[in-house]
């Protein structure tokens, strides 16, 4: 198969592998067509942690929506788990969203009118998990970003920041393997960033796929490795040297 | 997911969006609850129209002479006569109770007042064919008939006639065309009957009234009772046969005579009644299209809302299915709330009206159905529409939808 040829340690792939090939992505804007992902072909191993980097329009959302199987590309393939995205079906991709992938929106996302315990919580209801259990799990992830205090509060009624943490605890709370943040420090003082930071670290370190998007070199300096983008195609492929 | 789940995660949502929920409701409150006042009154009235009907006895035929019209043209004024009434009695088997009567407005007065009042000649028997009551003295008999006795029995409303109460009259002379007469008995009120007020007439015995008052042995209307086990069209064909053959009238030519089925006074007022039926369900059917645009816009203005929120839900893991659950059971519940109340208020407002404005109304079945069933339909159909759009999106493009 083509994933053979593309990923030769399939054979000890563990989940978490992702694989694309010429991914493209495009959006009509009137008479203009913008290219979004202008084939995009890459290889995630189980356990990495990636930063994605890149000027403002450069496709970086796009890709990470469609890695998060929240999207389809127009062209191209993308293999999860040695499996073809594009052949699954809506209950299949339902628990790979639910289960197997924790997304933090740039935009947040979050239930305009549910408390922040509920939103966090929202996942679990549809791993059938009972709701004693997903109110303890819940305020749980909400503790491990410092928000237990505002579980009851919409996020209306909590500042950006606040949302952003909620939206990070929503992500964590089924304890996906694959973690896609989507700028997760944006709003973030430095301090609750480096808070949130810390946790990616440790998960990491707990040996789960981490891909984030960001502007901060600093916050790019936590991943092993960082992509960077420009007009919908991957410009560059480095790794970091690593820290200790 | 389990069911259970799925009525506590629509549950949150409605309390979540209680207001939306409330105009929901509102229409279908609004829709259930008018059909049900509007459709109850209506069917009220036509109740009232069937209990008079069957109050008046729908089982009497009255032939009369005259008044039959053909082709704009009165034809063949015939007589009838007691022989008539005598051969319809004896030969009709359809028929239990024959009643003569001669009557006319006559000039009657008591003390030094005057009254014109509608005065019948009649057999006794008059009494218990139409059931009415007495409610002071006695009825005249055949007897009385025979001996041309001048004695009268007359209506309740007759006493207020001449400024007096029951006792009032009760053995009193009155003089009727200057004839005087004893009154021996009044009856309980009855009220309107077809085009007459029986309580202010005056009845006496048939003979008296046709050799001292009218001076004729011609009778202008006989009242025949319909036997148990008959139809009134089998009345009305033995009593077609039996004058026909009395009249000598040929096969081919008219009858001389005319039947009446009394009911058909009220035919009249029945189909006004379900004109102004027709009408209150007419406005009842605005009410609920009006109720159903009123949720409509509610659902459809929500719609953005509704698609986000779809979008997030499957961005965290919900299948399809999951999600039109949830939108069905969402609908589901605000659909029967909402009918619920709006069954109650319906079935409210209808008892109030006839308890305070004494008007009848009958709470139909149907009627709560069909337009349960159309709120349902409306509120089920733009609750679900919108989800089932969103659900078959792209969690991305759900979750962008403007
Ligand atoms: N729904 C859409 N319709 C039309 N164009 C779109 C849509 N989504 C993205 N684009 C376009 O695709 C390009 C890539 O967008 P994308 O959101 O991936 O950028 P980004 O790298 O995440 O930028 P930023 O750093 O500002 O978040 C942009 O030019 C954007 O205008
Ligand atoms: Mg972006």
């Amino acid at each position: 198969m083509e994933a053979t040829a593309l990923n030769p340690d399939m054979a000890q792939a563990a989940d978490g592998v992702i694989v694309t090939r010429e991914l493209r992505r495009r959006y009509q804007m009137g008479d203009t067509i913008i290219n979004a992902l202008d084939g995009v072909s890459l290889q995630i191993q189980p356990g990495e942690y990636v930063a994605i980097m890149g000027p403002s329009g450069s496709g970086k959302s796009t890709l990470m929506n469609v890695i998060g199987c929240l999207d389809s590309p127009d062209d191209g393939e993308y293999w999860l788990n040695d499996k073809l995205v594009s052949n699954l079906k809506d209950h299949e991709l339902a628990r790979i969203r639910n289960q197997e992938i924790g997304f933090v929106f740039q935009t947040f996302n979050l239930l305009q009118r549910a408390t922040a315990l509920h939103n966090v919580e929202v996942p679990l209801i549809y791993s059938g998990i009972s709701r004693k259990e997903r109110q303890r799990r819940a305020l749980e992830a909400l503790e491990q970003v410092s928000l237990s205090e505002r579980k009851h509060h919409q996020p209306s009624e909590l500042s950006g920041g606040q949302r952003q943490r909620v939206a990070v605890a929503r992500a964590l709370v089924t304890r996906p393997s694959i973690l896609l943040a989507d700028e997760p420090t944006g709003n973030l003082d430095s301090q609750t960033a480096d808070e949130i930071m810390a946790l990616f670290d440790q998960l990491h370190r707990a040996g789960n796929t981490i891909i984030l998007v960001t502007h901060d070199a600093k916050i790019g300096e936590h991943a092993e490795r960082v992509l960077r983008m420009l007009d919908g195609q991957i410009e560059s492929d480095t790794r970091n040297v690593p820290r200790q | 997911m389990l069911f259970g789940e799925m009525i506590a995660v629509a549950l949150q949502s409605i309390r979540a969006n209680l207001f939306r929920g409330f105009l929901t409701m509102l229409g279908i409150i609004i829709g259930v609850g008018s059909v049900i006042t509007m459709v109850s009154l209506g069917s009220g009235a036509q109740r009232a129209i069937d209990d008079q009907i069957e109050a008046l006895g729908a089982n009497i035929l009255s032939v009369s002479t005259g008044g039959f019209m053909h082709r704009g043209v009165s034809q063949n004024l015939g007589t009838l006569t007691i022989e008539d009434a005598d051969a319809i009695a004896r030969d009709a088997e359809a028929i239990a109770a024959v009643v003569p009567e001669k009557s006319s407005r006559q000039q009657v007065k008591l003390g030094n007042l005057n009254q014109n009042l509608q005065v019948v000649g009649s057999t006794p028997n008059f009494q218990t064919v139409n059931s009415y009551k007495l409610a002071a003295g006695k009825m005249y008999t055949l007897g009385d008939g025979a001996a041309k006795r001048r004695v009268a029995v007359v209506g309740h409303g007759v006493a207020a006639k001449f400024d007096t109460q029951i006792e009032g009259l009760l053995g009193e002379t009155i003089y009727i065309n200057s004839i005087a007469f004893e009154v021996i008995g009044i009856l309980e009120p009855v009220g309107q009957v077809g085009w007459r007020n029986v309580d202010e007439q005056i009845w006496m015995p048939l003979e008296t009234a046709q050799f001292r008052v009218f001076g004729t042995d011609e009778l202008d209307r006989i009242s025949a009772q319909v036997a148990i086990g008959f139809t009134a069209d089998e009345g009305i064909i033995d009593l077609e046969r039996i004058l026909r053959r009395e009249h000598k009238i040929l096969p081919g030519k008219d009858n001389d005579f005319n039947i009446g089925d009394p009911t058909q006074f009220f035919n009249v007022r029945a189909a006004a009644t379900n004109i102004f039926a027709a009408l209150l369900a007419g406005i009842a059917s605005i009410s609920l299209i009006v109720g159903g645009i009123g949720i409509m816009n509610i659902m459809l203005v929500t719609v953005t809302e509704r698609t986000r929120e779809v979008g997030i839900r499957k961005a965290l893991g919900a299948t399809r299915l999951n999600i039109l659950m949830q939108f069905l059971v969402e609908a589901l519940i605000l659909c029967l709330f909402g009918g619920a109340i709006g069954i109650l208020l319906g079935t409210g407002i209808s008892t109030a009206i006839a308890r305070f404005a004494g008007w009848a109304t009958i709470v139909s079945p149907t009627a709560i159905m069909i337009a349960f069933a159309f709120s349902a339909g409306v509120g089920l159909f733009f609750g679900i529409w919108p989800a089932r759009k969103a659900a078959n999106l792209n969690p991305i493009d759900a979750l962008r939808y403007e």
